[in-house]
């Protein structure tokens, strides 16, 4: 689980569907290829009925258009799958091997929702938070427990009318504590902000309460991993059903 | 049900709407599958460049334009030098009979016209899935007739 990796970030982009992610990334990529080398992981959900999924994040991403800078360029969509909690651990060894084969930044796509999408971004080392003007009904990040994990909140949509609410709305939010991160306002649709984001990015500190969260994610996931890894585990479930052996004691028994 | 595959839904060409190749895609992620989809106006290129970046087993394409003729074909041949032998390729759109041969001797599958079903879709998948049929291999085997 510890991962191994050589030089390189990997930050996650979060936030409500349709805030504008993916077209956020793209203007990332936009301005960081070629001169990066640069990898995204695009994570969507699997639909909970038939295990399929819809992975449409690509139809943003314009810039695999340009052949100067589609070279640079990795893109893999993936699916969350079941609860299992797999897939956070294997977006972590792919970030991991990814940087270790010359990729010195790593995007992690992911819907700010649902704990296996949060634990996508908790694997990351800086997460920057993306909020927009949507349908009126206050802030979609706070509601997803996603502003405490921000290390950068992105509002987005600076073009539509209510973004400036949605900075001030954020700001309130945040002014609880002293350590809230930065809010900037951008438009992936005009372009408007986005040329300050590189640097922004490389520069990133992270936040000490947003470490902590995160590392409450890591901590939580290397915990169910080293549970659901023991030989025993299917044996045991079978004991709690069939033999009524207790919670405690099954427990007792994986660790 | 068959196994789960990753499928890229990809529009090559230049023509307009892509309606087709969503509710295509929409019925294979309903049938448990995982969909990449591309949009529109994807070069062959990138096409073969998507199946080998997002590792797909299956890559369906779709034309209105009449393109179909040059461009699955073309498709079919990136795939084949690229390496990615195994990748099993089916086309739907608006495909006259007389050049259903044709495209299946270049290396595609499946030809589905307007009327097809999801079921059938489907179906093709899980049979293709299990059968060695990936454009790099010589098995005369196509869907229907
Ligand atoms: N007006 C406006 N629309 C945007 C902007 N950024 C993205 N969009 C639109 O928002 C929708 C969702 O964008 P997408 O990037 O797919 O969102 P995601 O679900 O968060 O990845 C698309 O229709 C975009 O065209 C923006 O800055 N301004
Ligand atoms: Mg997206």
């Amino acid at each position: 689980m510890e991962p191994i990796r050589g030089e390189g970030l990997v930050i996650a982009i979060t936030g409500p569907p349709g805030v504008g992610k993916s077209c956020l990334v793209d203007g990332l990529l936009h301005r960081l290829a070629p001169e990066h080398i640069v990898a995204v992981l695009a994570v969507d959900p699997t639909s909970p009925l038939s295990g399929g999924a819809l992975l449409g994040d690509r139809i943003r991403f314009s810039v695999l258009d340009d052949d100067s800078k589609a070279d640079s360029i990795y893109v893999r969509s993936i699916a969350t799958r079941s609860s299992s909690g797999a897939v956070p651990s294997i977006i972590q060894s792919l970030a991991s091997h990814l940087l270790g084969n010359g990729f010195g930044l790593v995007i992690i796509e992911t819907v700010g929702a649902g704990q296996a999408e949060i634990r996508c971004a908790a694997i990351a080392d800086r997460i920057i938070v993306v909020e927009g003007p949507a349908r009126g009904d206050g802030i979609q990040a706070e509601k997803a427990g996603l502003l405490e994990l921000a290390d950068l909140l992105i509002v987005n949509k600076s073009d539509l009318p209510g973004a400036d609410k949605v900075v001030n709305d954020l700001t309130m939010s945040l002014s609880i504590t002293d350590d809230s991160p930065e809010i900037i306002k951008v438009s992936a649709l005009t372009g408007d902000g986005l040329d300050q984001l590189p640097a922004m990015i490389f520069a990133l500190e992270s936040r000490v309460s947003s470490q902590r969260a995160r590392n409450r994610q890591r901590l939580l996931m290397a915990h169910e991993h080293l549970l659901t890894a023991n030989p025993n585990f299917e044996a045991i479930l079978d004991r709690i059903s069939q033999e009524g052996l207790s919670l405690a004691q099954a427990l007792e028994e994986l660790s | 049900m068959g196994e789960r595959q990753r499928i890229i839904i990809a529009k090559p060409g230049l023509d307009g709407h892509d309606r087709g190749a969503k509710v295509v895609a929409r019925a294979l992620r309903d049938g448990g599958h995982e969909v990449i989809y591309t949009g529109l106006r994807r070069t062959p290129n990138q096409i073969v460049r998507t199946a080998m970046d997002e590792d797909a087993r299956f890559v369906g394409l779709s034309s209105l334009s009449g393109a179909h003729g040059h461009l699955f074909p073309t498709v079919c041949n990136l795939l084949r030098e690229a390496g990615l032998n195994d990748v099993i390729v089916f086309g739907g759109g608006i495909i006259p009979d007389d050049e259903r041969s044709a495209l299946h001797a270049s290396g595609v599958r499946a030809i589905f016209g307007p009327g097809t079903t999801s079921s059938e879709i489907l179906e093709f998948i899980s049979e293709a899935a299990g059968r060695n049929c990936g454009v790099g291999s010589q098995d005369p085997w196509h869907w229907g007739e």
